[in-house]
């Protein structure tokens, strides 16, 4: 029992980390149906910026608010300047382009910053919770992990369903030329996409490094367990990322508390092959009717 | 009042619209009429800009408003309902009508979604459904009433008959007619349906081949048989 506890609480603290990731993943194919393979990348990038600031005795939560503005003005420029260009031709193009903007900052960070580990902080303790004499398999970290991740995604709901602003986003991405013959500057919108995408990974980024240790490479296998996060809940849905997310966490959990750490990685491609076979638009995409 | 001078439209070699001239009076139902690939999605795609035009221009109330860019144009008091009836098939019916309103016509009161479902209760009864699970008339409906949220002086409409049963367009036009008057709308409606389009507009274009074969009172261009039968085909 105690370590069927331990195992989900420590799942749901990985999961919140995949939905988070998902998300961006998620913002960014539904602004301009592109799988951003520079994802993790990019929050390497914003992390590495926040990790310089702290050890220059900038207090943690600036670091951390200043990692989400790198990242949000990261991804409207890489959308402005490198992908703009492509929209509109072959959808590949745009997705090679991203696979090779993930070796370009992984190049660039590991010249600027260097390949050695390196440790990162977190703001609140990373040691498992004690009550009375049995420790909890949760640490205030991961508590906080999980309420970041929930704000966050409470706030882009907000944006989405109830803001004007979020309106003109959505119909962008639906349907552009529509859009703009309504007056929405579509343009604008898809760079908002990326760079609200980009902001959501500098802080699924900053999640992930705390209390861990960070090297150029640390986020690599977001880009696989994000994608299939993603795809599991249906890149059309932000829910379903969350959600899609949250079940790759367990699952995750489950086999590395059960049966062993090495076969987590082989689960999560298994996880992947079910859905693409038996349900390729994912758990919570709104059915077909969509193209309609 | 809206007028469209010497204006001229290329995709690459081929010339899609040559040299078109027509006004549109205020208050009025302009009709453009002509068989498929005559130029008429083309005339109402490069006066919003979406195809360049290569010559001409466009006026709307005296400004000149030719390759204005496209999210501008509803600013102006110009909307244009694509065709296809281009509702955003994610959005519900009440989201849709609110980005219609978003930005409308400079200095403009804001329209009441209520108003609309005025104008068509039926959309009210279906307010919160997502539009792709509406009829086709509905989307008609829709996105003519996502238009007049812009508080537009000046209505393009490409084929709002295109795949209605006769009853449901009867239907539309009546509405449209009465919009004309009570909104004070220049409306300019394009039609392969000439019967019907005809019937509602007080004056008719006809195109062929990208030009002008026939500008006259709607009732003159029904009246003569010879043009119905090389242009129009009823």
């Amino acid at each position: 029992m105690q370590q069927f506890l331990d195992t989900t609480l420590g799942g749901l603290v990985l999961g919140a980390v995949y939905a988070a990731f998902a998300l961006a993943l998620c913002l960014i194919w539904r602004s301009t149906r592109i799988v951003n393979f520079a994802q993790a990348a990019m929050a390497m990038v914003t992390t590495y910026i926040a990790l310089s600031l702290i050890n220059a005795d900038v207090p943690y939560w600036v670091a951390f608010m200043a990692a989400i503005a790198a990242g949000f003005g990261l991804g409207a420029v890489i959308e402005r300047v490198i992908i703009r260009p492509v929209e509109g031709k072959a959808e590949l193009n745009a997705v090679i382009l991203t696979l090779g903007l993930f070796m370009v900052l992984h190049g660039l960070t590991a010249i600027t910053f260097g390949v050695q580990h390196r440790g990162f902080p977190a703001p609140v303790g990373t040691s498992a919770i004690s009550v009375g004499d049995t420790s909890i398999g949760i640490t205030p970290f991961g508590i906080l992990t999980i309420v970041v991740v929930a704000l966050v995604m409470a706030g882009l709901v907000v944006l989405f369903r109830f803001t004007d602003l979020g309106l003109r986003m959505r119909a962008a991405a639906f349907n552009g030329e529509v859009s703009r013959l309504l007056g929405v500057r579509v343009g604008r919108m898809l760079t908002l996409g990326w760079a609200l995408a980009a902001a959501v990974g500098a802080v699924a980024g900053m999640l992930i490094a705390g209390g861990d240790l960070v090297n150029p490479a640390f986020m690599d296998p977001f880009v696989i367990y994000g994608f299939i996060a993603a795809v599991l809940g249906g890149l059309d849905s932000p829910l379903g990322s969350v959600i899609g997310g949250l079940i790759l966490g367990l699952s995750l959990s489950y086999v590395t508390g059960y049966v062993g750490e090495h076969l987590a990685p082989l689960v999560a491609l298994g996880i992947l092959m079910v859905v693409l076979l038996v349900r390729p638009s994912g758990l919570f995409a709104a059915a077909a009717a969509r193209r309609v | 009042m809206f007028a469209v001078e010497d204006l001229s439209a290329a995709y690459g070699p081929v010339k899609a619209l040559n040299g078109v001239t027509f006004t549109a009076a205020r208050g009025q139902v302009t009709a453009v009429l002509g068989a498929n690939g005559a130029g008429k999605t083309t005339l109402l795609r490069t006066v919003s800009g979406l195809v360049r035009s290569t010559k001409g221009s466009v006026k709307l109330n005296d400004k000149d408003i030719t390759r204005t860019a496209t999210e501008k144009l509803t600013s102006y008091g110009l909307s244009h309902v694509p065709e296809g009836r281009g509702v955003i098939a994610e959005l519900t019916v009440t989201e849709n009508l609110r980005l219609g309103g978003l930005h409308r016509a400079t200095g403009s009161e804001p329209m009441p979604v209520e108003r609309v479902f005025e104008l068509f209760p039926r959309l009210g009864e279906r307010r919160e459904a997502t539009a792709h699970t509406l009829s086709g008339g509905e989307r008609q409906m829709l996105v003519i009433g996502r238009a007049l949220m812009a508080r537009p002086t000046v209505l393009l409409l490409d084929e709002p008959s295109l795949g209605l049963a006769p009853r449901v367009v009867a239907q539309i036009f009546d509405l449209l007619r009465g919009l004309v008057q009570t909104e004070e709308l220049t409306v300019v409606l394009v039609e392969q349906n000439a019967r019907s389009a005809l019937s509602i507009a007080d004056h008719g274009v006809v195109l062929n081949l990208g030009k002008v074969v026939a500008s006259a009172p709607a009732a003159e261009l029904a009246a003569d048989e010879q043009l119905r039968h090389a242009y129009l085909g009823f």
